[in-house]
């Protein structure tokens, strides 16, 4: 039974698509058939991200209007067979993306794989509603600062009121995934703790994703971070993440870095 | 590390404060989900009983909100036109 889980947040720039982009790949790396689709219209990311920036041919919006079928849209992983991305379109209008396109082509890819990835855009317009429309689980992205936790709030109420699942009386099972997280600073008191968001958001926990370079190095290279450092404390947190979703008890920790032996004797601050 | 801690310790911790605007506010928007035009709403119909009365300009007409942890203030800013006071007056 396929399983259709958006990443969204409200606010922007909080890790969404690096989290699709991680996930889907720790889900496949899983043995998982997973597809994750951009719903960015206009600014689209998952490629570049995903590194597939230079192999997008067709989109989401070729696909709803009918000028490609969806097997030419999808663009298949160079590093793992069974991860596919279906590209958002970078230059049409927003407006051609439709709630009854959305609804067949994710009927479609129900039918393929085990998961669909929705990675949403910023805000809580048209694009936002459609990424979340037919999901079954969500994933909420919130960095540990009030603005993001305002939204995701927002976000959690739409997804109780304005998806199909909302709709039929069913629930969208909600997690949410802290990222950007700083040990250090929350222990200062200058940080919203874990139990404070929960709390706040009365919703489960997903996983706790370090602030590390690792991040922005793996999207520099255009290689989802739990592919291009398998070792690193987000690529490990973003793991325990995924077999959660999967269905796995995994204690809860917020992975650090492994420090160098160099480093170690040096005193330095792992990065 | 030890001497900037020295130096900053009577810096209070900012994140209980973060938690604490957070509550209140969520609350408050949690409220009005579903309400999100209360404010439009009310502007609209002070201004239609007003109208039935004395003309004047919707311009004039200013619908403001204060939160508060235990009570909100609703203030309603109506700027009324000149010989408005002999009109009410003949009324009364």
């Amino acid at each position: 039974m396929a399983k259709v889980l958006v990443v969204t947040s409200g606010k922007g720039g909080v890790g969404k698509t690096t989290t699709t982009a991680a996930i889907g790949a720790a889900l496949a790396q899983a043995g998982q058939k997973v597809v994750v689709v951009d719903f960015d219209v206009g600014l689209r990311n998952l490629d570049l991200v995903m590194g597939a920036e230079r192999r997008v041919v067709f989109d989401l919006i070729n696909v709803v209007q009918g000028i490609a079928k969806l097997p030419q849209a999808l663009i298949r992983d160079k590093r793992l067979d069974n991860l596919w991305l279906l590209p958002a379109s970078q230059t049409r209008d927003k407006d051609a993306l439709t709630e009854d396109g959305v609804a067949r082509i994710i009927g479609e890819l129900r039918t393929g794989f085990d998961w669909v990835l929705c990675d949403s855009p910023a805000g809580i317009e048209r694009g936002a509603t459609l990424a979340m429309r037919y999901a079954d689980e969500a994933v909420i992205v919130t960095n540990p600062e009030v603005s993001s936790v305002r939204d995701s709030d927002r976000i959690i109420g739409m997804l109780d009121s304005k998806t199909a699942r909302a709709e039929k009386g069913e629930r969208v099972e909600k997690h949410v995934l802290i990222t950007r997280y700083d040990p250090a600073r929350a222990a200062r008191g200058d940080m919203l703790g874990i139990e404070d968001v929960l709390e706040i958001l009365a919703t489960p926990l997903l996983g706790i994703i370090p602030e590390s370079q690792e991040v922005l190095r793996a999207s520099n290279i255009g290689c989802p971070v739990t592919l291009n450092s398998p070792a690193s404390a987000p690529s490990r947190a973003y793991v325990d993440a995924t077999r959660r979703l999967l269905g796995e008890d995994v204690t809860m920790s917020v992975p650090a870095e492994r420090q160098g032996l160099m480093n170690r004797l040096l005193g330095r601050r792992a990065a | 590390m030890s001497i900037l801690r020295f130096f900053g310790s009577n810096r209070r911790a900012s994140a209980p404060v973060a938690r604490e605007r957070l509550q209140i506010l969520l609350a408050h928007e949690r409220g009005l989900r579903g309400h999100p035009d209360l404010l439009m709403q009310l502007r609209e119909e002070i201004l239609a009983v007003v109208s039935r009365h004395v003309t004047l300009d919707p311009d004039k007409v200013i619908v403001r909100m204060e939160r508060g942890d235990n009570v909100s203030l609703l203030e309603v800013d109506i700027e009324l036109p000149n010989g408005i006071e002999n009109r009410l007056a003949a009324i009364a």
